[in-house]
């Protein structure tokens, strides 16, 4: 499928314009409507009272000081709870054997880490519903803590839910070819190493939080969400909180950041949910910086003994590799725990020609923070593992990393194909990218640079990567495992009286500029200037149905809906415009808000087609049914997702005397297909890049061994600031997909999924002249000095 | 998280101010620029039941120059330092450190004294202070007290005052004898540092305070004399085994040594007038 | 001695009284009293830098100062700088780069960049980048956020 070429090629089109956002004025006066700047009246707020161990047994619980408290409206313990909130538990079918035990909003009998919640306070402030938290007494026995995944699994680990006999959630093994054989292959290089990547979490700047709000005169549960999928929570909170689906309003305004972080089930909302049915009235619940880095998801954590043999000739003959991941105690509900060990697995050399795969996944239980799906999904590591080897090999034979890529990345005209996964791949580049990238960063230049610098006693590296990005997942994703996540979204577009278009769709903003390109896509296929249109988003009851933004789908998947909407209205209008004009459609178009001929004369401006419609009917043929509003939905089929490429670099420099590591710029070049709004898009990867280079070097939550997250605050917790942040130079290749007329496919994840692998091999090119490596994120100064200590 | 209550007093003198430190005893706390105290508070750290907010001393303000020492008011603030021409032509080492602290808003509410009367052993100011001589006035009920800055910081957030307000500090103006280095590491610009250290050379004598290593800001004797003797740099860099280095998740004690030593040589490359 | 204060201050021009909670901040006193919700709360410890407003014309974090310390000051908000015209050059050059997504950390922002050309900061990409260094931004990579101060500081020099 690929669109009609007047789609992209009218005159006012603005499918890849550089548009500003329209929205941006709102957020740049401080005109934005985040959740907390909701105020309800009789609202109230919620603290909660959380588990200060990672494993203990809760042995009473002591409410009274607290209800006696100053402001205080409700105390409420798992207990009390439970009996309006089903369990939930973090499963689906086609992970198979993935294990999970019921969750509950607020801890039951047992703590499971350190910050779960226990009890929760309602008052009439936050600061007195905190106060009352330091009135509730709760007597814990403290359990004996599964900590460290390499142990988790072991005969004398505590288990953390009986019931399952040992800490094993899900395992998976992959096979592909005979890799034993492939490497015992005279003149075959086997590098092997053991990476290991510190856990991460999200840090969106606006913390989660919510505010319910229950009217018992019509049974209506009305949510405000700061999250990616107003449609799936509205299905959770009916299943779990015994409501009709239709009776519940989820309403995401402006969202502060969500990476991923906004899209699961967290006890703490759906009490807030609870109590708001109980009490009959609004309840906030905003996570102070404290509970976000104890309860919003983490992710990352894994460690990985890997190996990948080349020939003499510098041809990849497989990857074998071993990924052990820790997720906290539970699997997380509804999306699970297992995937992003299962992207390890599945995406490990996917842009390479590989006959021999061999991968082990294992996912376990401990007691920490749950861990979940958070931005470019198990890419991160994915890519370290087989470009980290592909660097270490080609240092190990002598060739240059790019040439060694250059002889195994997939040739550009060899789709459709499948990795050696069994991933089917189509519209990629991988050849181009590459090649873009090396021109565009001066790779000779910038190498003899290198060796001058070298002599001067000054360590500089380049590090590469070529990555895969899953993005526009088909329901092949959740949905066909029992998950209520719609694949599907939808788009409505209406001609409004005065000519407008007011455009609406089940995708989320949360600073990508979905709106802004929803209104270019709309405006531009349609055929109206874009300040006369008007975007919806984020409130189920007045958007279609569909599943939110999160995996890159929101212009992949959003977008083509919009663009179907706005094709059906268009010949809808042109019908009617037909009939007015006596004369053929065929004749006709729609440009800058009129109906024009085909070479742009204006036959009728689209106010008075539509004035006619609306208030002049009897003007019309009686056979003539107008309609000026168009639904279309979109899914992806044939494909689980559909893939993108890119090719990115980093150049740093190490101050091998401190450990310090200094990013001097990066690279980036992007197949995203087409792309909708250079502008965003540009920045988008960068603003991912940059959240790589914090899981490359800085960020990382510690745990003591008994369990204690260690650095759970802003500062303790490094994310990348202005100062240390390089400058990006971003390209683009837009090689369409096929699965859809707009031809866009995702964009959010690939600098995040790509730059820790970059950072990682660019460190170490820098290190080594003096024979030394790392292979763990992040590559603290203190990491870095031990590497150098330990080089050959 | 929001602070717990407390009772906030304004004392319009540092008589008043003392008087009510008096009467509250260890229920009340100081408030300077509340940089460090407001995010304890918020974190429900610090809950004092009584806050005293010392904004309106006009007693604890001010910059002059007394003699061969500047004085500078406790309640200074950072950025008033760094745009005040005395403090710029008097204490040069101060335009090479100030900008490391944190940034401009926090510095625009920040002040000496606070930072002092805190002694966090990662801030830059205490080892300032003792790098350059300078001394500490302290006003308490039984009058004032002049304290070194050697003799000030007792440990991790533990100083030699005693119900005691910090009034202002002295601190020698720089003479043509001496040169100032600092350096301190960071990986992060405004972050506290792994490892720094602030140097006062005057002729050929070294004061040499590191900070981001141990429990308190801290010199090593040895190791300025050593510098005095004009060792080589790793006869220096030994005495930094003094040093009973700090282990935290950002760098271990062996760490900090290494980095305390690029510091220190850093600095003194860098040596200015 | 109360654990409650009257205060009067100027907030965006405007003349405010109230009696707050001794403990109250200055930025939830501005977003819960005022409804002026603009300024936004990140992390409550002077870290993230989203707070950050303009007092008596030093930029300073709403969390790290209590609503009882502004009594007598000028308090200037997002909503005071849109309102009196002081960020519309900003504001253009933000739109014009995309130095914004999801707009969280934006009013601090624009707090420290007026602060910074108001100071007679020059457009130096590197000094740019320190002096924002204490506003945490997780979306845009912060380079169009140094692109669009750039821009207004040469726009202001021609």
């Amino acid at each position: 499928m690929t669109g009609p070429a007047h789609i992209f090629d009218k005159p006012n089109r603005y499918i890849g314009k550089p548009e500003p956002r329209a929205d941006a004025a709102r957020l740049l006066q401080g005109r934005g409507s985040y959740v907390d700047d909701q105020k309800l009246p009789r609202m109230v707020h919620a603290a909660f009272v959380r588990s200060p161990h990672a494993h203990a047994k809760i042995l009473s619980i002591d409410t009274e000081d607290a209800r006696a408290a100053k402001g205080v409206i409700a105390v409420y313990s798992g207990e009390d709870l439970a009996a309006h909130v089903t369990p939930y538990v973090g499963t689906l079918t086609h992970l198979a054997g993935l294990r999970s035990m019921p969750q509950h909003p607020l801890a039951m009998e047992v703590a499971r880490w350190q910050g779960e919640p226990v009890v929760m306070v309602v008052a009439t402030s936050r600061a007195l519903a905190e106060d009352a938290c330091e009135l509730v007494y709760v007597d814990f026995d403290e359990l004996p803590a599964a900590v460290d995944s390499e142990t988790a699994l072991d005969l004398e680990a505590p288990v953390i839910h009986p019931e399952l006999g040992n800490n094993l959630a899900w395992e998976r093994d992959m096979v592909a070819g005979d890799i034993d054989a492939a490497f015992a292959t005279p003149g075959v290089h086997v590098v092997e190493r053991e990476f290991r990547f510190g856990r991460h979490t999200g840090v969106t700047l606006e913390s989660r939080g919510t505010v319910c709000d229950y009217d018992p005169s019509e049974n209506q549960l009305t949510v405000y969400y700061s999250g990616q999928a107003p449609h799936m929570m509205q299905v959770i909170f009916s299943k779990h909180l015994d409501l009709p689906e239709e009776n519940i309003r989820v309403i995401s305004n402006d969202v502060g950041g969500s990476f991923g972080i906004k899209i699961h089930t967290y006890g703490d909302e759906i009490a807030t949910a609870a109590a708001a049915k109980l009490l009959k009235r609004p309840v906030k619940f905003i996570a102070d910086r404290f509970e976000s880095f104890v309860t919003d998801i983490h992710a990352r954590d894994h460690i990985v003994k890997a190996k990948m043999g080349v020939t003499e000739a510098g041809t990849i003959v497989g990857i074998d590799f071993d990924d052990l991941t820790g997720i906290g105690p539970f699997s997380m509900y509804p999306r699970t725990s297992a995937i992003e060990c299962n992207q390890v697995l599945n995406l490990t050399g996917a842009p390479y020609v590989m006959e021999n795969y061999r991968a082990k996944g294992r996912v376990v239980f401990q007691n920490k923070t749950l861990m979940c799906q958070y931005r470019a999904v198990g890419h991160p590591i994915a890519m370290a593992i087989a470009d980290g080897l592909l660097e270490d090999a080609a240092r190990k034979i002598g060739m240059d990393p790019v040439a060694l890529r250059e002889i195994n990345l997939m040739a550009d005209d060899s789709y459709p194909r499948s990795s050696a996964t069994g991933m089917k791949l189509d519209d990629l580049s991988h050849k181009r990218a590459l090649r873009k990238l090396t021109e565009l960063m001066d790779y000779d230049a910038l190498r003899d640079e290198r060796t001058e610098a070298r002599k001067n006693g000054i360590y500089r590296g380049i590090g590469f990567v070529s990555m895969v990005e899953v993005t526009n997942p088909s329901p092949m994703f959740y949905g066909i495992g029992g998950a209520p996540i719609a694949s599907q979204d939808g788009a409505t577009v209406r001609l409004d009286a005065g000519g407008a278009l007011h455009v609406s769709s089940s995708i989320t903003e949360q600073g990508q500029g979905t709106n802004a390109i929803l209104a270019q896509i709309a405006a531009g296929v349609f055929g109206v200037d874009l300040n006369r249109v008007k975007v919806t988003t984020g409130d189920t009851a007045t958007t279609p149905y569909g599943g939110g933004t999160w995996a890159s789908r929101g212009a992949g998947i959003g977008g083509e809906a919009m663009l179907q909407a706005a094709q059906a209205l268009k010949d809808q209008v042109l019908e009617v415009a037909g009939v007015m004009l006596q004369t053929g459609v065929e004749t006709l178009d729609i440009q800058g808000g009129a109906v024009t001929d085909l070479n742009g004369t204006i036959r009728l401006p689209l106010a008075d087609l539509a004035r006619t419609v609306y208030y002049r009917g009897n003007e019309l043929p009686n056979d003539l049914n107008p309609e000026l509003v168009a639904t279309r939905h979109y899914r992806v089929t044939d494909f689980p997702f559909v893939f993108t490429n890119g090719a990115m670099a980093a150049h740093v420099e190490v101050d091998i005397e401190t450990g310090f590591v200094k990013v001097l710029h990066f690279w980036a070049v992007e197949d995203c297909g087409r792309v909708i709004n250079p502008l965003l898009v540009d920045e988008q990867i960068r603003g991912g890049v940059v959240q790589g280079i914090g899981g490359a070097l800085y960020e990382e939550c510690h745990y003591s061994p008994d369990g204690q997250f260690l650095n759970a605050t802003m500062a303790d917790y490094m994310v990348p600031m202005a100062s240390e942040m390089p400058d990006i130079t971003i390209a683009h290749i837009e090689t369409p997909t096929k699965t859809s007329v707009l031809g866009a496919k995702g964009a959010g994840e690939a600098g995040t999924g790509g730059a820790p692998a970059a950072i990682l091999n660019a460190v170490n090119d820098a290190l080594s002249p003096m024979g030394a490596s790392i292979w763990q994120m992040p590559m603290t100064p203190e990491r870095i000095l031990t590497a150098l200590d330990q080089a050959d | 998280m929001k602070a717990p209550d407390f009772d906030y007093l304004l004392p319009a003198s540092l008589d008043a101010a003392l008087a009510m430190l008096a009467e509250h005893g260890g229920e009340a706390m100081p408030l300077a620029g509340g940089q460090s105290l407001m995010p304890m508070m918020n974190f429900r750290v610090a809950a004092p039941e009584v806050l005293i907010d010392l904004a309106n001393l006009s007693e604890l303000r001010g910059i002059s120059i007394e003699g061969d020492t500047i004085r500078i008011g406790a309640m200074t603030r950072y950025a008033e330092l760094m745009a005040d021409a005395d403090v710029q032509k008097h204490i040069p080492i101060f335009g090479l450190a100030l900008p490391h602290i944190a940034h401009d808003a926090i510095r625009n509410r920040g002040t000496i004294g606070g930072s002092i009367a805190l002694a966090d052993p990662a801030a830059e100011m205490p080892a300032l202070l003792r790098a350059l001589n300078a001394i500490v006035e302290a006003e308490g009920p039984d009058g004032t007290r002049m304290i070194n800055a050697d003799d000030f910081f007792l440990g991790m957030f533990e100083t030699a005052l005693d119900g005691e307000l910090i009034k202002a500090l002295h601190i020698p103006v720089a003479t043509s004898e001496q040169r100032f280095g600092f350096h301190e590491l960071t990986q992060r610009h405004g972050d506290y540092a792994l490892a720094g250290v602030a140097v006062v050379q005057t002729s050929n004598t070294y004061r040499a305070a590191f900070f981001g290593v141990a429990d308190r800001a801290t010199r090593v004797p040895d190791l300025e004399q050593a510098l005095e003797q004009q060792d080589d740099m790793a006869s220096v860099l030994e005495h930094l085994g003094n040093i009973d280095f700090t282990d935290d998740l950002k760098a271990n004690h062996t760490t900090r040594q290494r980095l305390a030593g690029v510091a220190l040589k850093r600095a003194l490359k860098g040596m200015t007038v | 001695m109360s654990r409650s204060i009257d205060i009067s201050l100027r907030v965006n021009g405007e003349d405010v009284r109230a009696t707050v909670p001794s403990r109250l901040n200055l930025v939830d006193f501005l977003r819960e009293e005022l409804s002026l919700t603009g300024s936004h709360v990140g992390c409550e410890h002077g870290v993230c830098g989203a707070c950050t407003l303009t007092v008596d014309g030093d930029t300073v974090r709403g969390c790290l100062m209590l609503a009882a310390q502004a009594d007598g000051k000028d308090v200037i908000t997002i909503e005071g700088l849109a309102e009196n015209g002081q960020s519309a050059q900003l504001q253009a050059a933000f739109t014009k780069h995309n130095a914004l997504q999801c707009g969280f950390c934006t009013p601090g922002m624009l707090a420290s960049a007026i602060g910074y050309v108001n100071a007679g900061g020059i457009a130096d990409r590197e000094a740019i980048r320190q002096h924002i260094s204490g506003n945490y931004c997780r979306c845009t990579g912060y380079q169009s956020i140094v692109n669009a101060i750039c821009d207004v500081i040469e726009e202001k020099s021609v």
